[in-house]
């Protein structure tokens, strides 16, 4: 009786066992999909980059030599938003440029603080057609900084890109030609540059600095 | 094997010790008891959700504003309406009240793994419920209660356009669901996994235990990136993080891809359980076993598989590139493919069997119809083309609600009236039964068929109002929302008389058909069964004798 009491006991003992270790794979399971779940916003950009989802443009080094030229023009147009929350007010100092493929363009846009205190903004931007994102090439941008104005300022924002010779051997990108290059400004989150300003003397220093003729292509 | 199962066996000799009164019910980790308090917040969610679906089809019985002026307040009851529906109705019958009842019953042991786990996983969800409720009475927006819509998409969700404390009621709501979601399926997953009866390999288990356990790894997988998402969201409404917001560098869209990552997965979450029981059903009406057994387990697997790779194809008009496009039409459609199988299968049990057409027949035979057209609208949905024209219109609507909700209920009816008699100990009337059968198929057709017609004219979803043009379908489908609700409101009345006064059941009120392990146990169900491994006959299995 005590001898069958004893394996009953030992039977149980083991079964526990089994059960605690499916149970606590499975809470590893349950946790590692959490962890994927935040693994997969960093993963979310690099894949937007890599690939050009949703229009992601490509960023070029200036000290790259100039790829070659080709000799075929696209239209780049240029549009602008503003987000509801910032009182700016943010246009394209031209419509559309005319470029070659593969030649460097500048382009500007144009921004003003319409409100009386200084703000920081910092701009989304895409491209469409995305088919054509892998080949949009920006050497330099506005975008790629937080930009900061104070009450009533207009500043003149450059962007320098290029549209990537590659294009042409893209079956699906080839025939393209308007490509829309789009900016929306949103009010930042970190406002702490804007408070520098406030505090600094209230020259008007960087607004003319990279100011230089726009160069309408064609 | 747990403390509780453990003390059952101790008390082998005086069977009926139990805890009593509301004690038997607050600290309960009998899987019967569980099972129980499930389907009991179930129906009350089902109340609730249903009153919300009711008003909604009543202001939208005529064009115009009738009854609910605030807009606001119709975006609440849409948005309630579909949490309720998804996460306190549909899961909690399915999966908590039919999975606890039957698992243990059907693999021949004593109770589930952890009978405290389960204790906590119902109480949390009575929890998120309380909470969910809760909701609709704090500010959120422009009005109070969270206008989200079950999908919660920001930038609607955020602290912008949805303000005060309503949303992150709903998101905790969920987080509390979720978590008793994830402790039910890892008490489901170990038990089905370890504590089957000495004979029962996992090829002669019954096609309900399959399909709990392909249910419980889909919310394995699937909850745990809601969870996510919804830390996300909520740390971004309320501590400065911008995953979905694009000044800081976010992006709207990964909220869509999270929710819908998790999303198409809780939809086969709901659906395969009821496969499971329309299996049993099935098989027990038509006298014969399930027709290719292997086929069907293996199906419900497939579909949970590839249901982890298509949920982009609810977001076909965010802006994919074609080939994007293409591979999620083409892996949407793949789905097809298990599933016909699986009701070709139910199709061919059928065929030369000694069919009885009691009511959970009918009601297993009205899920494969409605299961059915919802398919072939969903085939039709899952073209990227036609998606675009057809995104947020009331086709949609339409599909959605013959797959998951309706027949899923059937679901959930075929269930109540198949097992009424093993968890009462009393047996429903058969005549009020299939009356209840064919008011509630009437019903719910002339409810849900005309939204076709209505969405591919255009009717865009989640609008209070809508222009002349609509006005005669939409009478026509509230009409059919009375009908349901008379089936519903009898539904509860056979319930109530049948639980009060119903004629004894017998063990096995089925006959020869009735060959699972439920129907050796006396009804009602003892507290205590299984407390010796029971023998697994070879029939006990829907499988055919090698």
């Amino acid at each position: 009786m005590t001898a069958k009491l004893n394996k009953a006991t030992v039977r149980r003992g083991r079964q526990n066992k089994r059960l605690g270790l499916t149970a606590t794979s499975l809470f590893a399971v349950a946790f590692g999909m959490v962890g994927l779940a935040y693994a997969s916003e960093p993963l979310y950009k690099l894949f937007c980059e890599i690939t050009g989802y949703g229009g992601t443009t490509q960023v070029a080094d200036a000290s790259e030599p100039p790829a070659a030229i080709v000799d075929q023009y696209v239209t780049v147009e240029f549009d602008a938003n503003v987000n509801r929350n910032l009182a700016w007010s943010f246009k394209p100092v031209q419509r559309s440029i005319k470029v070659k493929i593969g030649e460097r363009a500048l382009a500007f846009y144009e921004a003003t603080n319409i409100s009386d205190k200084p703000i920081v903004g910092t701009a989304t931007f895409n491209v469409t057609p995305y088919r054509v994102a892998t080949h949009f090439d920006k050497i330099d941008c506005f975008c790629f900084t937080e930009q900061v104005l104070r009450p009533g300022e207009t500043m003149q924002m450059p962007v320098t890109f290029f549209v990537d010779p590659g294009m042409v051997k893209d079956d699906h990108a080839k025939n393209t030609k308007v490509i829309t290059l789009s900016y929306t400004f949103f009010q930042s989150d970190d406002q702490s540059a804007a408070e520098k300003v406030t505090a600094a003397d209230p020259a008007t220093k960087h607004i003319e600095e990279a100011r230089a003729p726009v160069r309408p292509k064609g | 094997m747990s403390d509780t199962a453990h003390a059952a066996h101790d008390h082998h000799d005086h069977h009926d010790h139990r805890p009593t009164g509301w004690k038997r019910w607050a600290y309960s980790t009998n899987h019967k008891d569980i099972g129980t308090m499930y389907l009991a917040i179930s129906l009350l969610a089902a109340i609730i959700g249903g009153a919300a679906s009711m008003a909604i089809r009543a202001e939208l019985a005529q064009p115009g504003i009738q009854l609910i002026e605030d807009a606001h307040f119709y975006n609440v009851l849409v948005t309630a309406h579909g949490f309720i529906m998804v996460f306190f109705v549909v899961m909690p019958a399915l999966i908590g009240g039919f999975g606890n009842w039957f698992i243990p019953l059907m693999i021949g042991t004593p109770d589930m793994a952890f009978p405290r786990m389960n204790n906590i996983s119902f109480w949390l969800l009575a929890a998120a419920l309380v909470l969910l409720v809760m909701s609709t009475f704090v500010a959120g927006g422009s009005g109070d209660g969270a206008g989200t819509g079950w999908t919660v998409y920001p930038p609607l969700s955020n602290a912008d356009f949805s303000a005060g404390p309503a949303v992150d009621f709903g998101i905790l709501a969920l987080h509390l669901a979720g978590a008793s979601s994830i402790l039910g399926a890892i008490n489901f997953i170990t038990t089905i996994i370890n504590m089957r009866a000495p004979g029962m390999t996992f090829h002669k288990m019954p096609l309900f235990i399959w399909a709990m356990l392909v249910t419980a790894f889909l919310l394995l997988l699937a909850i745990p990136v809601l969870a996510g998402a919804l830390t996300m969201l909520l740390t971004d409404r309320n501590f400065g993080t911008a995953f979905f917001s694009p000044e800081g560098g976010g992006d709207p869209i990964f909220w869509q891809h999270l929710f819908w990552f998790f999303g198409h997965p809780e939809v086969y979450i709901m659906v395969i359980p009821a496969f499971g029981v329309v299996s049993q059903v099935v098989s027990t009406f038509s006298k014969k076993p399930i027709f290719g057994y292997l086929g069907m387990a293996y199906a419900m697997a497939a579909i949970g598989v590839v249901g982890f790779v298509v949920w982009a194809h609810h977001m076909f008009t965010v802006g994919f590139n074609v080939e994007t496009r293409a591979y999620f039409v083409l892996a949407t459609m793949v789905i097809a493919v298990p599933t016909g199988v699986k009701i070709f299968s139910w199709l061919a049990t059928m065929w030369g069997g000694s069919i009885e057409f009691k009511t959970p027949m009918l009601y297993a035979l009205g899920f494969i119809f409605l299961f059915v057209v919802g398919g072939v609208t969903g085939i039709t949905l899952a073209n990227a083309g036609v998606d675009m024209a057809f995104h947020d219109t009331y086709f949609v609507v339409a599909h959605f609600h013959y797959v998951l909700s309706i027949a899923t209920i059937y679901g959930i009816y075929c269930g109540m009236f198949y097992w009424l008699g093993k968890m009462s100990g009393r047996q429903y009337n058969e005549t009020l039964g299939q009356i209840q059968f064919w008011v509630t198929f009437v019903g719910i057709n002339v409810l849900f068929f005309p939204q076709h017609f209505l969405g591919m004219a255009g009717m865009p979803r989640r609008i209070p109002d809508y222009p002349d043009a609509y006005a005669g379908w939409n009478m026509v489908s509230s009409i059919g929302a009375a009908i349901s609700l008379v089936g519903a409101l009898l539904f509860i009345y056979i319930l109530i008389s049948t639980i009060r006064s119903g004629k004894k059941a017998e063990a096995n009120p089925w006959g020869a058909g009735a060959t699972t392990l439920e129907w050796t146990v006396d009804s009602p169900a003892p507290f205590h069964t299984h407390e010796e491994a029971p023998d697994v006959p070879d029939d006990a299995v829907h499988q055919p004798a090698e």
